[in-house]
């Protein structure tokens, strides 16, 4: 007989206007008009400075104008809620591309279950309009081919060409500048590209 | 409190509204059409971002003030929200980062893609957030706000509700959802409720008239209780062995 715990509360659409809530300028409210929540580390965070960027795709191959994104991942040492570095952004995509971008430092890696490292990464969130629960990914960096190849969560995807939609691609030459690497992460929520998402 | 790194129980997926959901024609093109993928729960999704007091402005939780510009307060029917968020064992959820969103009185939210006909509040912004006490519990002031039509099947209608994001204390509990009102005969018509499988499911998202806790001469008050994932005991540590 199973026991009972309480039902957790239901999960509802973020809908079109979740901006208001989450972020508010960005909606057009002047309110809270000096926050940056896409960039998650300020000057004084050490580690190696990075961009992330990329555009969500829906199953017809139109960007996703109107989503909002989180990213939550250690510092460049491994640590979680590290002193100096909450490890949490926050970004809308662009209106018109789709585009979205976070600026933060590359995170260190961290342990799995069983103390076996996991490779560095980041976790993402995607919150929109016709998504009725958060949709759950991580971001891998393609220069760490070493680290990701014997990495415990993507070891567990069963179907080995479904790992690669979790790889990040470092870009010639980014907007960051030639001192920062801009990684390109796009997302894909259907069809034969399709990221894999997590139940976790 | 049990130990805060222990593993959360498993989320109900049919519990949960499925992504594919046709009557809410948006989530046709948005919803991943392959299963997701298990992942174990390692230190990352066992913890989560901190908020703390010093994130939120004086008047966040107080959405009849904090938007203020030609000196009136807003619009509308005053009310309180309050509730208690707990986790799926019953025990409070403290220091979770409460946001909420809304449409104005008339149904119009201030946004820069909302066309709707009903006039801005130029008193009203919508936007507001709180962070939960030692015992679960949070609190906010605002309009009730009105219901909207939207695109959908043609003029579907949207009950009057009010967005909620929460954080709990992990990465794992996150949870985005939506609160409505007591009595509103748009709840049964919503193509977006009805993605919600279970009547009881829907049932809890229903906020109770709580006239017991009614500011006279003032504001109606509304009690919203929600339920966060909890973590399971931790009986005996996972050995280090393989995956
Ligand atoms: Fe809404």
């Amino acid at each position: 007989m199973p026991v009972d715990y309480l039902k957790e509360t239901p999960s509802q659409t973020g809908g079109p206007y979740v901006h208001i809530g989450c972020l508010p300028s960005f909606a057009g409210l002047n309110l809270r008009t000096q926050d940056k929540p896409h960039i998650l580390a300020g000057g004084g965070v050490p580690g190696e400075r990075i961009r992330i960027e990329g555009v969500v795709w829906d199953g017809s191959g139109h960007p996703l104008r109107d989503v909002m994104l989180e990213l939550w991942q250690a510092d460049s040492t491994g640590a979680y809620n590290a002193p100096g570095f909450r490890g949490w952004g926050r970004v809308g995509a662009d209106a018109e591309t789709g585009l979205w971008a976070f600026e933060t430092v590359r995170p260190g890696a961290t342990p799995w279950i069983d103390g076996r490292p996991q490779a560095p990464h980041c976790s993402l969130l995607l919150f929109a309009r016709g998504i009725n629960i958060h949709l759950h990914t991580r971001i891998y960096f393609d220069d760490r081919a070493d680290a990701n190849a014997a990495d415990p969560a993507l070891l567990s995807i069963e179907l080995v060409h479904r790992r690669q939609t979790l790889i990040a691609t470092r870009q010639a030459e980014g907007q960051g500048g030639p001192d920062v690497p801009t990684f390109r992460f796009d997302v894909h929520l259907q069809g034969a590209r399709e990221t894999v998402f997590f139940d976790c | 409190m049990s130990n805060d790194t222990g593993e959360f129980v498993r989320r109900d997926r049919a519990w949960h509204p499925p992504a594919f959901t046709p009557q809410y024609k948006t989530s046709v093109l948005r919803s991943p059409g392959k299963a997701l993928v298990s992942l174990r729960q390692s230190v990352g999704e066992r913890a989560g971002p901190v908020f703390g007091h010093g994130d939120l402005d004086p008047l966040d939780n107080d959405l009849i003030r904090n938007y203020i510009t030609t000196g009136e307060e807003a619009m509308g029917e005053r009310i309180i929200v309050h509730g208690r968020v707990v986790d799926e064992m019953g025990r409070p959820v403290r220091g979770s980062l409460v946001e909420v969103w809304q449409a104005n009185a008339g149904g119009r939210y201030r946004h820069r893609h909302d066309r709707y006909m009903a006039p801005l509040d130029p008193n009203f912004g919508g936007c507001g957030r709180c962070v939960t006490d030692d015992d679960g519990r949070y609190f906010f002031r605002t309009i009730k706000p009105g219901p909207y039509p939207w695109m959908n099947h043609n003029s579907d209608w949207r009950p009057s509700h009010i967005h909620f994001s929460l954080f709990g204390n992990a990465f794992a509990q996150r949870l985005v959802t939506q609160m409505y009102f007591e009595g509103d005969p748009l709840i049964a018509r919503c193509p977006i409720i009805g993605t919600i499988p279970d009547k009881a499911a829907v049932d809890m998202l229903v906020a109770k008239l709580d006239m017991g806790e009614m500011v006279p001469f003032d504001s109606l008050v509304y009690r919203f209780d929600l339920v966060l994932r909890g973590r399971r005991s931790t009986f005996f540590e996972n050995r280090p062995e393989g995956n």
